[in-house]
């Protein structure tokens, strides 16, 4: 009640005063009250500049290495897990899809290295439905696991648009500001071969939002110079980040270098890690 | 108790001696027991060799936050608007070469942020890439020039821009007319969206060679 009355006297002062009034306040979002992190990235920051050139996609970065991806599920993939990973497959340029039969990950690995793939994505699936993701970077690079949802394949986006062509697309990553965050980043980065090709008009983006990292895949056109208008094509799906692992993928052995824990992390609604 | 052997031919005699003075049907459902008891341990032995399946509970409560935390995000996140942004952003920065003809706005933006050129120097520099780019517009920006000696610039300068269709050549083209022009003609400024209409008044105010010069370069 008293809350009502002074808003409603607030906005005949504003009224009154016309334009001298003062600006309105800014309303309170998440992001703005955002608990701020440490681990922020700071654009000129050295220690984070060298890390990145030392780090394990330095060759990537470098154009040394050109991607090559393996796409495989967990055994017995379902209609839908199949399908996704055929999509998938035509978003990212030089992927390979390849069934598992029961073969052991840890088999898998050394054999991909030997065979020159760069990155490994392993869709888990549950009651016919994708919900995990675990994308490694091979020669003994960092592994990251998901949980994915809202996954929607192509034809149920609501579009009247062609398939996406063998082009390759070019990478948004919106919003990654941690160190985590920041190499999480990269780690999508190096899935997508450095030079975009512009012809294609394609664009693949990876939108962090409060721990949720969205993926869109669209076709852009420029109407005129401050318009442009894009289309959806491809699937589109969500991650949250669930642990991060140092070396290849190793349940048992592997060294984490962050785990969601939730007791901890969940606790404050203002506080993100990506 | 009695503890029966490992070979399991010798454990099916053991149980019939054992039980020699009991009913045939109870014998035989013992050792069925006994059969179904030895399989399902080999099998038990053979799982766990292989890779197993580690079931992860998934909290209901957790799920629902989850998701209602995930939409929420989904809708801050404006992907659409932030995705163009980004686009536009890119294109401002030139990411994308020459492909793209709208030179117009960073040129616009460059401008007004040096201020230090004249209005109509923005005009026409304005004018000359649009009869560049869109054809539509030439007859009207043709005549938005105001002296013979502007027009004639244009002229040469919409012929070369016929032959080379690189909008980077435009914009040094225009710059050195930029930089040698620095007379100030007494115009009003414009502003960006008031620009495509003005032409059309100004015609008629300032332009007496209009029909002359309009044969000329069209």
């Amino acid at each position: 009640q008293e809350k009502l009355a002074s808003r409603k006297k607030r906005r005949k002062e504003r009224e009154a005063l016309g334009d001298q009034a003062p600006p309105k306040p800014v309303p309170k979002t998440i992001e703005n009250q955002r608990v701020y992190d440490e681990t922020t990235v700071d654009p000129n920051d050295e220690e984070v500049a060298f890390d990145e050139s030392t780090d394990e996609f330095a060759p990537y970065f470098n154009r040394q290495t050109i991607p090559k991806i393996l796409i495989t599920t967990s055994d017995r993939p379902r209609g839908r897990t199949v399908r996704f990973c055929e999509q998938l497959s035509t978003v990212i340029p030089n992927s390979h899809v390849y069934y598992r039969r029961g073969l052991a990950l840890k088999r898998i690995i050394p054999q991909c290295i030997a065979r020159d793939f760069t990155d490994l994505i392993v869709i888990n699936e549950d009651r016919k439905i994708p919900n995990g993701l675990v994308l490694s970077h091979l020669p003994d690079g960092p592994t990251a696991h998901f949980r994915m949802s809202s996954v929607r394949l192509r034809k149920e986006i609501k579009r009247k648009g062609k398939e996406p062509t063998e082009h390759v697309p070019e990478v948004i990553l919106n919003n990654f500001t941690t160190r985590l965050g920041h190499s999480i980043g990269r780690m999508f980065a190096s899935l997508f071969p450095h030079d975009p090709q512009f012809i294609g008009r394609q664009v693949a983006t990876f939108h962090n939002q409060r721990d949720y990292i969205f993926f869109r895949f669209h076709r852009y056109i420029f109407k005129s110079e401050k318009k442009v208008g894009i289309q959806e094509l491809g699937p589109r799906f969500t991650l949250k980040l669930r642990s991060l692992q140092k070396g290849t993928f190793d349940s048992k052995f592997g060294e984490y270098e962050w785990i969601h824990k939730r007791r901890e992390m969940d606790t404050s609604r203002r506080k993100f890690h990506l | 108790q009695v503890l029966l052997s490992r070979n399991y031919e010798k454990a099916l005699e053991e149980i019939d001696e054992n039980l020699i003075y009991w009913p045939r049907f109870i014998r035989h459902k013992c050792k069925q027991r006994f059969t179904k008891i030895t399989q399902y341990l080999i099998r038990i032995r053979k799982l766990t060799l292989k890779r197993q399946r580690k079931l992860v509970p998934l909290s209901r409560k957790i799920e629902r936050r989850e998701k209602r935390r995930e939409e929420k995000a989904l809708v801050a996140a404006q992907l659409d608007n932030a995705i163009e942004k980004e686009l536009l952003e890119r294109l401002k920065q030139a990411t994308y070469g020459d492909i793209y003809n709208f030179p117009i706005h960073a040129f616009d933006k460059a401008l007004q942020q040096q201020d230090a050129e004249s209005d109509s120097d923005v005009e026409k520099e304005e004018e000359e890439e649009e009869d560049a780019d869109k054809r539509e517009f030439v007859e009207a920006d043709d005549s938005e020039l105001s002296d013979f000696e502007d027009m004639d610039k244009l002229e040469t300068s919409s012929e070369e821009e016929q032959e080379d269709k690189s909008s980077s050549e435009e914009e040094e083209k225009e710059r050195e007319k930029k930089a040698a022009r620095s007379k100030s003609k007494g115009k009003t400024p414009l502003k960006g969206p008031a620009r495509k209409k003005r032409p059309y008044i100004e015609i008629e105010y300032e332009e007496e060679t209009e029909p002359t010069a309009k044969t000329k370069t069209t």
